[in-house]
């Protein structure tokens, strides 16, 4: 039996968070009611007119140059013609053969320790379409009678950003994908959240004998919401397609939609037309031809590229390489991060506290603001460190933080967080902890010393937490075995 | 008798300044007018009496603390129904559009609007501003004032019909072709297309991008800068809107064509261009000579291949700008559709006439799938080659001159059969919209059976002042009677 | 010579229904015309640029400044059809798109 290669290439999509959108001024994902965010321009009214949104075009610039692609000197939009209900025009403004960014790579880390180069194909910019919603129980488009258009998303700036076929496995897509999702996150460009949809990626593979050259016929396939998705849905596609080879037959190429529940990818119904999307310049919109010395400022401004920021994490400051990752995958923990050890914080600590229980609130409160700064988590790891307040402490000064802001030492001295560390108060709770848990004081003294840890707890509840647990254990030795 | 509607722009401004007259009176006349003649005329589709008469009080009431005013404030004006309006319904000429109520103002009314200007209604043009007779109209032809019979030319014949029967002083057209040139010559005024750019697009319902202009209908060549003064500059939401510092275009208007540069266009004289119509671009051109002009011939070679580049890409274009239509967000809707492609198919199919549904697959094809180089791609190369010759003809010449079409007001139906025929109307006038230069038509006189006649001139990328030069000169020299004889009777 | 065209395949791209005498018609006259249209491959050489913008300009952005959107009512007003705020459509069966 053969052995096959896997060949796969990934075409992303990234809504850009900008303040509007791409071609009007209309905000991007604002309005909680459907078609509130929309004007003439975004409805495709008879006689609108679209205008580039520069920030957007910034944005492409510097992903372009974070990816290495070299930035066009001169650049076009294109009309993409096609009919579809939620595309307001019918045709949607992209780029065709002059896109923004062209021939760069990125460098993925993968799980065996080796790096791994993926060529990008090309970075262009377009708009989004509106979105449907089905009208049917199941929600499935085929079951539907009727369909309901909202055209809030309609115009948010996406860009397309597509790779060349050098990814040869479905480990490797996902570390893609996460490499590049930590890319545009240091950039500050995008949410991309693929379960929002703000980063969407669909896949084109292929399979091929080991050490062939020509590509096999490859298939499209969408619908993947998350890394993992995607992961699942190229292993079923490669089994999928490896069977049908080895039985002799041949692959079709087609579209394919990821289904979830099913695990499987499904055929979508082709169309009897193959498309023409009858490129031909926007007229609309007068070409792109961006500055070199613009776009020098802008590679020099840069920030670290992802894989840089985790290393030196690791060598620098000792993290462990799964914490860095989590900092270096998230923009607001590696800034406060970065900023916490200007402040003189210990890295490790600074790095668990921002990572965990501060990514925990932010999480959770994902609606309410996030209060907490840099100071906020310097000043914190220096009491923990100083053992001053408990982790238990800690952790409650935190909270406080994210929601009222209030400094560290103020939020400890309100709530009297200070670790109690005078003997002769722990003494007293102590003494009652003793005299309520006469079984504990037996089973310790008949031996079993694994109780002392349940009295040390009894003494933190006792104490609100605000017991030093170090000195509580030596109090409490000192007790029962005088 | 000659009404206050009669009279130019620039008359009426100073007689409203000067106070003789007030805006009411003004809009009254003008009403009266269109309720006089338009049933035989057919210029609007709208009418907006009211808004006007509003408009027009409110003016009075303004002009009465003596403050300075616009010179198009107070003026009666009909725009062509491809311009939005806010509020008031605007059809495009289209079944597809008959309800259609836009939520924006076109920018070129936004100005005008701002500037006190008084809208008396949307005129009647071919469906989406595709045709040259304003037969394509959904909503029935117009009528030429100068023969009923006969049509007023097109795409923007009810803005020229209006403008010369006085219904309205002064009009706006989209020229995308020669859609404000032809009819102003079939109509017997003056029909401007500035530089691509010059006046804002935003809100004029696309037909061809690349190519679409405003332009204006006015009696007179100073009325056209006058216009043109207020409508000209730079728009935030059209991108392609050219970015020129605001300027008085009626200044020297009045320097005459001493030492002008005048070159003839040799195209211009060629088979199918009617012996009168010649022969009176001829005789102005003597008139020019005699005023003091440098008149030589200059030939813009490529001109026979304009006809067919712009017969690739004003289609092309345009069925892209017309897919929105698709009975979705706006405007008609089939019934019937089983699912969303049928239901789209239907309405387009049904929404549309038959020169838009003709030009929509003549495009759709023209872009598709290995045609695109043969056609678009190759227009495209034809329209580099226009703009170097104009380019060479500038560089001897200050403005061209040529016939705006080769013929005068033809019957209504007369050409219904023969696509070519109508296509080869815009000849003279195509090639201005593929170089993006400025052009006016003027009329220079009458051909036997008394219908006007219309001069074109041509200027190089924002030379409109140089066109307002030799067209005033030379209207000035003409001193035609300009009254229809359907004004007789009124 | 007149150009053949597959009218079905180019009517279906463009989401027309064309009855089958406008076909017949389309079909004479799009021939017509294209073999007209069709003289710009005589003169358009190899080395002509084509011109896309008759008036060259480049880089027209605008500030990403939010500005107000109209209202949902405005944004309603010509809907052939409508249900809670959004454009109703009948079913969509190809979502291969």
């Amino acid at each position: 039996m053969a052995e096959w290669e896997t060949v796969i290439g990934l075409e992303c999509h990234v809504e850009l968070n900008t303040q509007t959108k791409m071609f009007c001024g209309c905000r991007v994902g604002f309005g909680a009611q459907p078609n509130t965010d929309v004007c003439p321009v975004c409805l495709g009214h008879p006689g609108s007119l679209p205008v580039p949104n520069e920030e957007a075009i910034r944005r492409i610039v510097i992903i372009g140059l974070a990816l290495d692609c070299t930035i066009a000197p001169h650049s076009l939009f294109h009309r993409k013609n096609y009919f579809y209900p939620d595309m307001p025009k019918n045709f949607q403004i992209s780029q065709y053969d002059l896109p923004i960014c062209v021939g760069g790579h990125l460098d993925v880390d993968l799980p065996d320790g080796t790096t791994k180069r993926v060529g990008i194909t090309r970075v262009h910019m377009e708009e989004d379409t509106g979105k449907t919603t089905h009208g049917s129980a199941s929600g499935r488009i085929h079951d539907a009678d009727s369909a309901l258009i909202d055209y809030n998303r309609a115009g948010t700036p996406l860009v397309e950003c597509v790779s060349e076929p050098d990814i040869r496995s479905p480990e490797e897509a996902g570390a893609y994908i996460r490499e590049l999702r930590a890319t545009l996150e240091s950039l500050d460009v995008s949410d991309v959240r693929m379960e929002e949809g703000s980063l969407r990626c669909d896949a084109n593979i292929s399979l091929r004998p080991a050490g062939t050259e020509p590509f096999g016929t490859k298939v499209e396939i969408k619908n993947m919401n998350s890394i993992r998705s995607l992961e699942r849905a190229l292993t079923y596609e490669m089994s999928r397609q490896q069977k049908a080879l080895e039985n002799g037959d041949a692959i079709v190429q087609e579209t394919r939609h990821w289904d979830e529940d099913a695990g499987a990818t499904k055929s979508m119904r082709s169309k009897e037309e193959a498309f023409d999307y009858r490129y031909f310049p926007e007229p609309d919109i007068p070409p792109l031809d961006p500055d070199a010395a613009w776009v020098g400022d802008l590679r020099a401004d840069l920030p670290e590229r992802p894989r840089a920021r985790r290393d030196r994490y690791v060598r620098e400051f000792g993290l462990k390489p799964v914490v860095a990752d989590v900092l270096v995958g998230d923009r607001v923990s590696s800034v406060l991060f970065e900023e916490a050890l200007g402040l003189g914080a210990d890295a490790r600590l600074a790095a668990n506290w921002v990572t965990q229980d501060l990514a925990g609130l932010r999480n959770k409160g994902a609606t309410e603001p996030n209060l907490v700064t840099a100071r906020h988590v310097a000043d914190l790891v220096a009491l923990v460190a100083a053992e001053t307040v408990s982790g238990q402490g800690a952790k409650q000064a935190l909270e406080d933080a994210f929601t009222t802001g209030d400094p560290i030492a103020e939020i400890v001295e309100r709530r009297g967080l200070t670790q109690v560390s005078d003997t002769g108060a722990l003494g007293a709770i102590i003494d009652q902890v003793l005299t309520e848990n006469p079984e504990g004081v037996e089973q310790f003294r008949s031996g079993k010393e694994g109780v002392i840890g349940f009295l040390v707890g009894q003494v933190m509840k006792g104490s609100g937490g605000s017991a030093n647990p170090k000195l509580a254990q030596e109090l409490l030795r000192e007790r029962l075995n005088g | 008798m000659t009404d206050l509607c009669d009279r130019t722009g620039i008359e009426l401004a100073g007689m409203l300044a000067a106070g003789e007259i007030t805006a009411v009176e003004l809009a009254e006349s003008s009403l009266a007018r269109v309720e006089a003649v338009d049933d035989r005329v057919g210029a609007f589709l709208t009418k907006t009496p009211q808004v006007a008469l509003e408009r027009a009080a409110e003016l009075d009431a303004y002009l009465s603390t003596g403050a300075p005013q616009s010179s198009v404030a107070g003026i009666p004006l009909a725009l062509k129904d491809v311009l939005t309006t806010n509020g008031i319904r605007t059809t495009a000429g289209s079944k597809m559009l008959e309800t259609y109520v836009p939520p924006y103002d076109c920018t070129a009314w936004t100005r005008l609007s701002g500037a006190g200007s008084v809208l008396i209604g949307k005129t009647n043009c071919d469906e989406f501003a595709m045709g040259s007779s304003n037969e394509n109209s959904a909503f029935g032809p117009v009528h030429n004032p100068w023969d009923l019979d006969a049509v007023p030319g097109g795409s923007s014949g009810g803005s020229a019909a209006a403008v010369a029967a006085g219904e309205a002083v002064w009009a706006l057209g989209t020229d995308t072709g020669g859609s404000v040139r032809q009819p102003a010559a079939l109509c017997g005024v003056v029909g401007l297309k500035p530089t691509y750019g010059l006046i804002s697009r935003y809100g004029l319902i696309a037909f061809a991008s690349s190519l679409d202009t405003v332009g204006t209908f006015t009696r007179s060549t100073r009325d056209a800068a006058a216009l043109l003064s207020v409508l000209a500059g730079k728009d935030h939401r059209d991108a392609t809107s050219v970015d020129t510092e605001p300027r008085d275009f009626t200044e020297g208007i009045d320097a005459g064509v001493q030492g002008l540069r005048v070159g003839v266009v040799s195209e211009g004289y060629g088979e199918g261009v009617h012996p009168d119509v010649a022969g009176s671009v001829r005789a102005a051109v003597e008139r020019l000579s005699g005023l003091g002009a440098h008149v030589g011939e200059v030939s813009l070679p490529h001109t026979d291949y304009a006809l067919s580049a712009y017969y690739l890409i004003a289609p092309s274009e345009a069925s892209s700008n017309l897919a929105r239509y698709d009975g979705v967000r706006f405007g008609y809707r089939a019934e019937g559709g089983t699912d969303v492609e049928d239901m789209m198919s239907r309405t387009r199919g049904a929404g549309f006439g038959p020169e838009v549904k003709r030009r929509i697959m003549l495009g759709t094809y023209s872009l598709s799938a290995g045609y695109y180089d043969a056609y678009y791609g190759q227009a495209q190369k034809v329209r580099t080659l226009i703009i170097g010759d104009y380019e060479a003809a500038f560089a001897n010449y200050d403005v061209l001159v040529s016939p705006t079409s080769p013929t005068t007001a033809f019957k209504i139906g007369e050409r219904a059969d023969d696509l070519m025929a109508m296509y080869l109307s815009d000849v003279f006038t195509i090639p201005a919209n593929l170089a993006g230069v400025p052009a006016i038509s003027i009329p220079s006189g009458f051909d036997g059976t008394g219908l006007p006649i219309g001069l074109q001139f041509t200027a190089p990328v924002l030379g409109e002042s140089t066109l307002f030069r030799a067209a005033h000169a030379l209207e000035t020299d003409l001193g035609l009677d300009l009254r229809p004889p359907l004004l007789a009777g009124v | 010579m007149p150009v053949e065209i597959d009218i079905d395949h180019v009517a279906k791209l463009a989401r027309l229904a064309l009855t089958e005498e406008e076909k017949g018609q389309m079909r004479t006259q799009l021939g017509l015309i294209l073999e007209h249209a069709a003289k710009v491959g005589e003169v358009a050489a190899d080395d002509v640029e084509p011109t896309a913008y008759a008036i060259p300009r480049s880089n027209v952005l605008r500030p990403d400044v939010p500005e107000p959107s109209i209202p949902h009512e405005a944004a309603m007003q010509n809907a052939p059809e409508a249900e809670g705020g959004r454009f109703k459509v009948v079913r969509i069966v190809d979502s291969d798109a």
